[in-house]
């Protein structure tokens, strides 16, 4: 580093930073933000995982033996939280900061101090959510989805706690979305028109939109949550006027846009990499921007599919069911789409294709097993079981997880300067590969023979599966700690040094400026031919 | 160096912020846009809070029977007992019915309580009309003191041919901190 410094010292204005914490606390540099989120994504990650090993703990065999069963309702509550909020979002934010200015030619984000605020009051709510589990009586255990009455008459004294770290983190992603928005939309190199732009670009535009559309609803949810336990309004309770079910209408009003928010961005990601090592094309690159948009229009028509059982009319259930369906149309054009671009492609192994290939297979599973949820007779016996666990980690963990570290070895040469390790690299592919299924595959079996969600003890005849469940899960989380060394390898500049191109398929603005990527880029734009 | 788009992007934001708070507002305009749809169209149960007014020349349909069931429950925490006298009754649509119900306050303290009533299934809340019901205001009861509360109705001849029975829950709540009905002391 410091050889570049010196280097660079004729120009100090140019690549002028702080030293220390400093340049992290102040810098508006849209590189450092997305290093930022994508560090504060995986450390999310690994403690929402120390959750998940506490409740893969307990439910090892029958009967409670390791957490009492309220703490137990709140690990699954704040890993929940933690992934959706902490991990995978963040995530997806930090690949947008890091990689949108360079695919589009922009010398940074549109809104580069905002930016900074968007990241920095992130940790303030994680830390507010977390510090609520050391309180007396606990942190929130009613579930991510929060339901009225249980987390209004029923919760703890935390709750507001909750609500509030609830509200930063929607700030926080909103300020994001902005961003994006006003990024994409201004700051696109002369040439680059609306169907030039990268699929990443493309999705993480409509996702932003999702989340501005959203996000603002969710905040409206927690805010009536807060007044009906601390002040006394009756938004959910049917003494006062109120309706708890209308709880789940507007919660899963923002729920539903909120899981293709999660899973958007990886199709952006996929359709680069199933490109790039087909050494092709992406076959039907305008169909795959109509079905983004599709997936994104439709998500706001489908909610109601999570409350099959609430006792909704006919007519309701017909139309939510069919809705649903719906939108495996747009999601099955994608895949069909990543299949005909490697179709006669010469292709190659290396790990960012490796993890498409697996999130491409996996996340057709977790589609499927929605699929299966969403025919409303057979909703009502999968409803609140394994399978509902099954089906959305296959989407979210073999999906939108797989997609962010397929991301992370695609780009990270870029990032970093150096290839990561490839040994370790295949071991963390092969062990995370292979615990994930003997986690989650099992799961849809107990789900279809009925064992709940949520329940810190089970009946006897699910304790084999149960097990292996717990084994796949240790082992997912052990796989992880790979991940990390070979990130801290990469970034401590450990490896063989990259090209600017990397991966001789690449094609896109990204792969045209050196690898590591110089602090600013694109001072003057680049022609898009 | 992005000077020239600085005042585009002004107006962006601008305009992607009243989304926002368009969007939050929302959320909230939710609550009272639920509360119209299923008046229109019943789907949640919910009966009106008022009371209708009975014409004394509506035509009974004799040719029809419908089976109307009651059930009650306590909310949790509320420890009156509470029953319907009445459990089912078999009525011609149109004609005026009364049904009582018994609560008794058992602690020896003051308690007031608000029932909720809830029809399954839902669509024929809207053709069931209340003219007196005590589920229109809150109850006082005084400790140890028991009631009978008498409950007027009658079923809407427009009442779908298919529903031949229906149930009117009652779900009785403890509002007493929230009250605003005085308890007047003995």
């Amino acid at each position: 580093m410091s050889s570049v410094a010196d280097d660079l010292h004729h120009d100090e204005h140019h690549d002028h930073k702080p030293a220390g914490i400093m340049r992290w606390l102040l810098t508006t540099n849209h590189k450092d933000i997305g290093t930022l989120y994508l560090w504060f994504a995986f450390i999310m990650f690994l403690v929402g995982g120390a959750m998940a090993m506490v409740i893969r703990a307990e439910l090892f065999q029958p009967g409670l033996q390791i957490v009492e069963p309220n703490f137990f309702n709140q690990m699954t509550t704040v890993h929940g939280l933690i992934m959706v909020f902490g991990a995978v979002m963040p995530a997806f934010t930090g690949l947008a900061n890091w990689m949108v200015p360079l695919m589009i030619g922009a010398p940074d984000m549109a809104l580069p101090r905002m930016n900074n605020w968007s990241f920095w009051i992130l940790p303030g709510a994680f830390l507010i959510l977390l510090s609520s589990l050391f309180l007396e009586g606990g942190g929130p255990n009613f579930g991510w989805t929060f339901y009225a009455p249980l987390s209004t008459t029923f919760s703890n004294d935390s709750t507001a706690l909750f609500v509030f770290s609830v509200h930063i983190m929607g700030i926080s992603s909103i300020m994001g979305a902005i961003n994006v928005i006003v990024t994409i939309f201004n700051m696109r190199a002369p040439g680059m028109t609306w169907m030039k732009m990268p699929m990443f670009v493309w999705t993480w535009l409509i996702t932003a939109f999702l989340l501005i559309a959203v996000m603002p609803v969710l905040a409206g949810a927690v805010t009536m949550v807060l007044t009906d336990k601390y002040f006394g309004t009756s938004f959910f309770d049917a003494a006062g006027g109120g309706d708890p079910v209308m709880f789940q209408h507007i919660f899963w009003f923002f729920g539903h846009p909120e899981v293709y928010i999660m899973i958007l961005p990886a199709f952006g990601i996929i359709s680069h990499i199933v490109p790039t090592f087909s050494r092709k094309r992406l076959f039907g690159y305008s169909s795959m921007v109509y079905a983004t948009a599709s997936i994104a229009l439709l998500s706001f028509i489908v909610w109601a599919h999570h409350m099959f059982t609430t006792g909704m009319p006919l007519f309701a259930e017909m139309f939510f069911m069919f809705a649903t369906m719906l939108i495996s149309v747009p999601t099955g054009v994608k895949v069909f789409n990543w299949v005909a671009t490697m179709w006669r492609g010469s292709i190659s192994y290396e790990m960012p294709m490796m993890f498409a290939l697996a999130f491409i297979v996996l996340f057709t599973i977790g589609g499927f097993s929605g699929l299966m949820l969403a025919i409303t007779p057979v909703d009502f016996q999968y409803h609140d079981t394994y399978f509902v666990v099954a089906h959305f980690h296959y989407v979210l963990v073999t999906g939108a997880v797989f997609s962010i570290m397929a991301a992370v070895y695609y780009w990270l040469p870029k990032w970093c300067g150096k290839m990561y390790d490839v040994t370790l690299a295949k071991w963390h592919f092969w062990c995370s590969m292979i615990s994930v299924n003997l986690l989650f595959f099992p799961m849809h079996f107990v789900g279809l023979a009925g064992m709940p969600r949520r329940i810190p003890d089970y009946a006897l005849q699910f304790a084999d599966f149960n097990k292996w469940i717990s084994i796949g899960g240790f082992a997912f989380g052990l796989s992880q700690l790979i991940f990390l060394a070979l990130v801290i390898k990469a970034s401590r500049k450990i490896g063989e040094p990259a090209t600017a191109q990397v991966w001789d398929g690449a094609e896109g603005l990204e792969w045209e400026v050196p690898s590591p990527a110089p602090y600013h880029t694109f001072e003057t734009p680049p022609e898009v031919k | 160096m992005t000077q020239p788009s600085q005042s585009n992007n002004n107006r962006m934001v601008i305009k992607l912020v009243a989304i926002v708070i368009g969007m939050f507002g929302f959320g909230f305009a939710l609550v009272p846009l639920y509360d119209v749809f299923c008046d229109i169209t019943g789907i949640n149960g919910k009966t009106n809070p008022y009371a209708a007014t009975y014409d004394v020349n509506t035509d009974v349909d004799t040719s029809r029977e419908i089976t109307v069931e009651f059930i009650t429950r306590n909310q949790s925490g509320m420890v009156w007992d509470f029953e319907a006298r009445t459990k089912r009754i078999t009525v011609h649509p149109g004609e005026l019915n009364t049904v009582e119900f018994y609560v008794k306050n058992p602690t020896a303290k003051d308690i007031v309580g608000q029932a909720i009533p809830s029809v399954s299934p839902g669509t024929a809340a809207l053709y069931l009309n209340k003219t007196e019901c005590f589920c229109f205001e809150q109850q006082p009861l005084q400790a140890g003191e028991e009631a009978l509360m008498p409950m007027q109705f009658y079923v809407d001849p427009q009442l779908p041919e298919d529903i031949k029975v229906f149930t009117l829950s009652y779900t009785l709540y403890d509002v007493t901190g929230t009250s605003s009905v005085a308890m007047n002391r003995g």
